[in-house]
């Protein structure tokens, strides 16, 4: 359908319900977690936080792996969906126990930083179709941004990959993320993609990384939002909780 | 890999504004025909950069990380980025992922042109 618009040159309108429609989640302000048993305290009421509102220099992180010929790329995202949490390093959980991937829903996650730090935090089902998936994280998570995860035919192989696209959320994270957390978290997706790999019965392959930096600034002005940051909070409520005994 | 199912035109609504007509698929496999048309306005000296929806027909989260990726490029090269001829579908998704708070969405060309100065 066409309509002229205001400026008099014609507007081609979208059909009425576009193609990816149930893709999407719908629109949400901030987060909402009621889970008995797991309050979700650093995620109910956060907002959403994508590359373009974090603190720290932006990185696009691509991890890639050949699966052979054997899976279609329809089942390594349908068996990724199934099992995600499973694929994670040991140390680290993802709880979508009561919901599952599918767009809109909200998945609570405790990963190990080492030296007894962890991060509870959790992560938000942005988009889900049947050859891609993306998270995006809440205030308080270690980085703000979207991390894809999709599957392409390159006949004759299958190929899965993890994508992020980040800004660390707060000047703290920024730093760890300098010392160390790149590297640790480089590991955690080439461990993931691995354990995939051997999950679908996939001959071993090396997973590919490739890092690029997108933009080197900082944006200080984002960077009250260290108020939020769930790992500052997990380690307090832990304090409080050894002081109370 | 499949061929993208992306047209990008690029015409000239003043000495310094470009906008980039989008129709069809906007996925992470637009990026070469989005970058060749970024690329083609900032050579010609296009200090405001205005991106036409209106021939948007599917876009997917890796579309949306393609689109971050450009407003680091023009940020970066103090162009200023407007959009409009978004269906209602794809404004509320600007809103999810908050790219609405760095990409200003108007309803018409002139009100985005205007913007984007």
């Amino acid at each position: 359908m066409t309509e002229p618009g205001r400026s008099g040159r014609p507007q081609r309108r979208a059909a009425a319900r576009p193609r990816d429609a149930g893709s999407w989640a719908p629109k949400v302000r901030r987060l909402a977690v009621t889970r008995r048993g797991r309050p979700g305290a650093n995620v109910d009421g956060r907002r959403l936080t994508g590359p373009v509102q974090g603190f720290g220099q932006m990185w696009q992180k691509t991890y890639r792996m050949d699966l052979g010929p054997d899976i279609a790329p329809r089942q390594a995202i349908a068996t990724w969906k199934a099992h995600f949490g499973e694929f994670w390093p040991a140390g680290s959980r993802f709880d979508n126990s009561l919901t599952g991937i599918s767009p809109g829903d909200v998945a609570l996650l405790d990963v190990g930083l080492g030296g007894g730090v962890r991060l509870s935090t959790g992560v938000f089902v942005l988009y889900a179709d049947e050859e891609s998936f993306t998270l995006m994280t809440p205030q308080g998570h270690m980085f703000a941004g979207w991390i894809t995860f999709s599957a392409a035919r390159t006949d004759p192989v299958t190929t899965v990959q993890a994508q992020v696209l980040m800004r660390a959320n707060d000047p703290l994270y920024e730093l760890a993320l300098a010392l160390g957390g790149h590297r640790k978290e480089d590991q955690f997706w080439i461990q993931t993609l691995t354990s995939l790999g051997r999950y679908v019965g996939a001959p071993p392959a090396p997973v590919r990384a490739r890092v690029v930096r997108i933009d080197p600034r900082r944006q200080w002005g984002q960077a009250g939002e260290i108020w939020h940051n769930s790992m500052v909070r997990t380690l307090l409520r832990r304090a409080t909780r050894i002081r109370g005994r | 890999m499949d061929e993208p199912a992306v047209s990008m035109g690029l015409r000239w609504v003043g000495d310094d504004a470009a906008v980039i007509d989008i129709s069809g698929d906007v996925t992470a496999a637009a990026e070469p025909a989005f970058t060749s048309a970024y690329e083609n306005a900032a050579k010609r000296g296009a200090r405001r950069l205005v991106l036409n929806f209106g021939g948007l027909e599917y876009m997917n989260s890796g579309g949306i990380g393609m689109l971050v990726t450009l407003l680091v490029h023009a940020s970066r090269h103090r162009q200023k980025l407007a959009a409009f001829g978004l269906s209602r579908h794809y404004r509320e998704i600007f809103e999810l992922t908050r790219l609405d708070e760095a990409i200003t969405i108007c309803d018409t060309e002139a009100a985005a042109v205007a913007a984007a100065s």
